[in-house]
């Protein structure tokens, strides 16, 4: 099972170093870490991607709890967000690949970020899902490289009322 | 106001946390804290090795209760008090640990007596701290003194730059604390409550299992009152001796790999386990699923991660153990004794904790224990290293007071227990402060004698020797065909070493020379080392096999 966890924490020296070496003291699997800035400036917030049983996830918060800079834990729902991945990826191609790469991009609402005579950078971003969808389709000219930022998430606002 | 430097605002904040001891080694990166020391009234004791001086502190702080407070200085200084960091955290005791730390302006470029101590004691303390400006100073304190001595205690670490104790301001203490991230839990949940108080009226077959952290709470009288109000029968872990006398008919003393059998079948008949302030370590369960296996479980613990980490709970509450008990005390019915109790009778009866006698002039370990307790009326403290001298301390001795017994548990750590004595007769000068200690584990750290001498402090070092290193020996004569690898541990003369250390001591190699050479022990004014000769392969019975359930124990 895949969770996904939005942690407030203080901006103090070594937080993320705390929080990383824990999962890993502790035996937890992140698939990926984020962290930024928050709209209050003491504060930065990671959004982490664990694999585990409910179990391992209710060890994960408590743990993360003790941590006397972690304000906050919050499982996210996965219905109920709006999470974002972005990727760049190079794409071997050659002049008379183009066009159709481009067409591929555009269907993703990606952009071209850099050309070159034999390859192309795209950058999307969006869900996994859809980033998973759009690797797949460009695997076939070849990966020259790709990156990743891993997830961010917020919550939705409260359902409008009619 | 008159401005302080670092060094100085460091005293004046540890007055204000009412420390009046601390213990530590000096070097360059602290040496304008030592400089406020030498003129301030604050008593410091000078250890031997930094590891000595960490575990003193430990030792001074399991017994009394209050913050141990150590020094060390930058590198090499820091890196020596790993293993006592890492002791104290896996043994929840409270502890504030200064280290000094190179310049600010020189952090990271690998400068004289640099080493990361925040990085490398982040994950064996509870919380660490760099300072590295004087503005931040009396507040990091602050903030550390609470950290470490409440909610689920533990260890933690202040590093110095060295500019920041050189440093001068006007010094003011804060008031008040502001940790957003840490709120430890006191209260526990009303609903809970009332269903912990259910489960517990309406069980047939209840049990007490209490660690230490009813110890650490302070909560003696609440469980003595629970236990006889509802006549509970109560085993409690090694880290929990004492928190009930042990002498008593509903006590049923340790439990565990190497517990008493009638703690351990108790444990598997039960209805009902209350866990209190114990963290089902895998030394008290052996294979998780026969544990307590007819029992629901009730578990009462400060740290909301210590419930349900490794059994299934029916009723879990968080908080503190003395505030839970008595809210928890007026919804308890009292009870007679009944069947269980009975069962309870004839299960101490059928199984007590015994040993081979043969009359001889063999000096047995377990025997050694019995006079002690008789010696001393029961009411010295004990302390321990880490072997099998340590578990027939636990076994063989009846506890009567929550804080009589003090032994690295946890992380059982070889070296602990000779510095650990110190610390405790410091904190506790009217105690007789008594040390079993195995000839590998003392060993360790027997540089501290000089610290015992040089401060009078009049413990009572009694060394178990079997000439091996027992433990260990004994799994390698159970499960490796008495293939004894490197467990036959030479030792020097300790009467010629204590000699030389200008301690007073004694061989003792026939059993009818033991009495009077405790007498003689007990009335010196001064540290002790007793030289005992025991059987050189004496195993510790009973015991679990590791991984087995606790029904299955061989011997006793
Ligand atoms: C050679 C060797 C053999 C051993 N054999 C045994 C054995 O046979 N039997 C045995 O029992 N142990 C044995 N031990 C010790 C064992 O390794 C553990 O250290 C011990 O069992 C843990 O004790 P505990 O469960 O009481 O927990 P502790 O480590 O004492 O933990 C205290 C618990 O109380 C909680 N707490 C703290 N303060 C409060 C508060 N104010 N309110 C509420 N909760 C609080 C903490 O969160 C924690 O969960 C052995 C050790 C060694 C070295
Ligand atoms: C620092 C450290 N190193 C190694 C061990 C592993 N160990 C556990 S008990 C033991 C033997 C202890 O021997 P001794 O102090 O002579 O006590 P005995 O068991 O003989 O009573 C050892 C080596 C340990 N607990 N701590």
């Amino acid at each position: 099972m895949t969770h996904i966890l939005s942690v407030s924490v203080l901006n103090k020296p070594g937080v993320l170093t705390r929080v990383a070496g824990l999962f890993s003291r502790r035996n937890f699997n992140i698939e990926s870490l984020n962290v930024g800035k928050t709209e209050n400036p003491e504060i930065s917030r990671m959004t982490i991607v664990v694999h585990g049983d409910e179990k391992t996830l209710e060890q994960v918060t408590k743990q993360l709890h003790k941590l006397i800079n972690v304000l906050k834990i919050k499982e996210l729902d996965q219905n109920q967000i709006v999470e974002r991945d972005l990727i760049l990826i190079r794409v071997k191609c050659t002049r008379k690949q183009r066009s159709e790469i481009i067409q591929i991009a555009d269907t993703f609402r990606a952009q071209i970020v850099d050309v070159a005579a034999d390859s192309l950078m795209i950058e999307a971003t969006g869900t996994q899902d859809k980033l998973e969808a759009l690797t797949e389709l460009l695997r076939d000219f070849g990966i020259a490289e790709f990156v990743r930022t891993g997830i961010v998430a917020l919550s939705r606002g409260q359902a409008v009322e009619r | 106001m008159p401005k302080l430097n670092g060094g100085q605002i460091i005293i004046e904040s540890l007055k204000k946390e009412n420390v009046d001891v601390v213990f530590g080694y000096p070097g360059g990166a602290v040496i304008n804290l030592y400089d406020a020391l030498f003129s301030s009234s604050l008593k410091h004791y000078l250890g031997r090795h930094e590891q000595g001086v960490i575990h003193a502190a430990d030792g001074y702080a399991r017994s009394t209760g209050k913050v141990g407070v150590c020094i060390a200085t930058s590198g090499p200084g820091g890196t020596n008090l790993v293993t006592g960091l890492a002791t104290a955290q896996m043994d929840s005791v409270p502890i504030v640990a200064f280290t000094g730390q190179v310049p600010s302006s020189l952090i990271g470029k690998d400068a004289f007596q640099e080493a990361d101590i925040t990085g490398i004691s982040l994950p064996i303390t509870k919380h660490n701290f760099l300072v590295t400006d004087i503005k931040d100073l009396p507040r990091t304190i602050k903030e550390a003194f609470y950290i470490a001595r409440t909610g689920r205690p533990g260890p933690v670490l202040i590093d110095l730059a060295k500019d920041v104790t050189q440093a001068e301001m006007e010094f003011e203490y804060p008031d008040s604390i502001d940790l957003p991230g840490y709120r430890p839990t006191f209260e526990g949940h009303k609903l809970q409550i009332n269903k912990a108080a259910k489960a517990i009226n309406s069980a047939k077959k209840p049990l007490l299992y209490v660690g230490g952290g009813a110890v650490i709470s302070g909560a003696d009288q609440e469980i003595r009152a629970l236990v006889e109000k509802a006549k509970i029968p109560i085993t409690t872990t090694l880290m929990g001796l004492g928190i009930y006398p042990e002498d008593k008919e509903l006590a049923l003393e340790m439990l565990g790999m190497h517990g008493t059998q009638y703690a351990n079948l108790a444990t598997t008949e039960a209805d009902l386990l209350i866990a209190v302030g114990a963290r089902f370590d895998d030394r008290v369960t052996g294979k998780l699923d026969e544990f307590a296996a007819d029992a629901d479980i009730v578990q009462i613990d400060i740290d909301p991660a210590e419930i349900g980490k490794n059994v299934d709970v029916t009723v879990p509450i968080v908080g503190d153990i003395k505030t839970v008990l008595n809210e928890l005390l007026p919804h308890i019915d009292e009870k007679e004794m009944g069947e269980w109790q009975q069962r309870i009778k004839e299960l101490k009866e059928k199984y007590p904790l015994k040993y081979e006698d043969d009359g001889s002039e063999v000096i047995k370990p377990q025997y050694v224990m019995e006079e002690i307790d008789k010696f001393t009326d029961g009411d010295a403290t004990i302390v321990t290293e880490v072997g099998q001298h340590q578990m027939w301390a636990a076994q063989f001795h009846k506890y009567q007071k929550p804080r009589q017994f003090l032994t690295s548990g946890g992380l059982g750590t070889m070296g602990y227990g000779l510095p650990a004595a110190i610390g405790a007769q410091i904190g506790q000068p009217d105690e007789k402060v008594i040390l079993i200690a195995g000839d590998g584990s003392i060993q360790m750290n027997l540089q501290e004698l000089g610290t015992a001498q040089t401060y009078n402090i009049p413990i009572k070092v009694l060394i178990f020797n079997n000439n091996y290193l027992g433990m260990v020996r004994q799994w390698q004569e159970f499960f490796f065909d008495k293939r004894y690898a490197s467990t036959k541990i030479p030792a020097p003369d300790f009467i010629k070493m204590a000699d030389a250390y200008g301690i007073w001591a004694k061989r003792v190699e026939k059993k009818s020379e033991l009495d009077a050479a405790l007498k003689e022990a007990m009335e010196h004014n001064g540290p002790v080392v007793l030289d005992i000769k025991i059987p050189e392969e004496e195993n510790v019975y009973p015991m679990v096999p590791a991984g087995a359930g606790l029904k299955d124990m061989i011997g006793g």
